[in-house]
């Protein structure tokens, strides 16, 4: 039994593994999760470009601790690891850089069910308030966000990501999606809505 | 609007991103890029260099790249740098000297008292 994404994360074999198996079982971690990685770089940095340097260097970063990661892991899945990982990675991007996310983000959402056309400009533009929304948001709650409604991740993985207790996430992510709440329900200056259209 | 239905307007907006096809490629092909330019290091060395202390620290950092410690770090700063060395580069041969000297020296600086 090898690692594979989650369910191989969960290696309790005690027996070290071999480097080759190591790097197949890395491998399927990185294909397991590189959308995941993906989608949070890209949520956090605003732009598919930095995205893609966030994601190379949070997998190269696994790969350098992954042998120690899936020791400790003792069974539970590494995604929030990965997660973490990426999360010290963006902090440090932003530090270095001295910036806060762009406001705008490129390729805004968009609708992928069926609408008119008056429909589909409405739920467009609701979509990309949301968006603005989640960018005014404090680090801890917007990253809560991107972890529950972009990664799907529940509450104890978003813990394990952020380094908090289940109880301290439950309670981040309510208030979180109630200040969210509160942005989108004011009513938007004039123009607001292109400061997150996509480019 | 519900709290539910805000959530479900949330997950609509904070879709999952699919990454670049390419993506996939450029890491896994840096990864094996980072092993194999360990190895090579290591075997281009010759022996009898050994026998001068002054060469040890070059396998010494080509042994910690292929352990993976640091690697990570060596092979990023490197690829920072890919483009300039391939604008000062004459040709591939030049460019692949050129990387593999980059790579080395960035790896002595991780080394215990490095520069």
């Amino acid at each position: 039994m090898r690692a594979n994404g989650d369910t191989a994360d969960a290696v309790s074999d005690p027996q070290p593994l071999s480097k080759s198996e190591l790097d197949r079982s890395f491998s399927e971690l990185y294909r397991t999760h590189l959308r995941d990685v993906y989608s949070y770089a890209y949520y956090r940095v605003g732009n598919h470009h930095d995205a893609e340097d966030l994601t190379e260097q949070t997998f190269l970063q696994a790969y350098r601790h992954y042998e120690r990661a899936l020791r400790e892991s003792v069974g539970r899945p590494l995604r929030p690891w990965l997660i973490r990982i990426a999360h010290n990675l963006a902090a440090n991007y932003y530090r270095d850089r001295a910036r806060r996310p762009e406001s705008a983000i490129e390729d805004a959402a968009v609708i992928s069910a069926p609408h008119t056309t008056e429909t589909l400009v409405e739920g467009r533009e609701e979509l990309e308030r949301i968006l603005a929304g989640v960018q005014q948001l404090p680090d801890d709650r917007r990253e809560a966000l991107i972890m529950r409604f972009a990664l799907g991740m529940d509450n104890r993985e978003i813990a394990r990501a952020l380094g908090r207790s289940d109880g301290a996430t439950k309670v981040l992510l309510h208030r979180a999606i109630k200040q969210l709440e509160g942005i989108v329900e004011q009513p938007a200056p004039d123009g607001a809505a292109a400061g997150v259209r996509a480019s | 609007m519900s709290t539910t239905e805000f959530e479900a307007r949330l997950r609509a907006a904070l879709h999952p991103v699919e990454p670049p096809g390419e993506l996939a490629a450029r890491v896994e092909r840096t990864l094996v890029e980072l092993q194999e330019l360990a190895a090579d290091e290591l075997e281009s060395w010759e022996l009898s260099a050994m026998r001068d202390p002054r060469n040890w620290a070059r396998p010494a950092a080509a042994a910690v790249v292929g352990a993976g410690a640091g690697a990570a770090l060596v092979v990023l700063r490197a690829r920072s740098r890919h483009r300039r060395r391939r604008d000062q580069s004459a040709n591939v041969l030049d460019l692949a000297e050129r990387t593999v000297r980059d790579l080395a020296d960035e790896a002595r600086r991780l080394l215990p008292g490095g520069d």
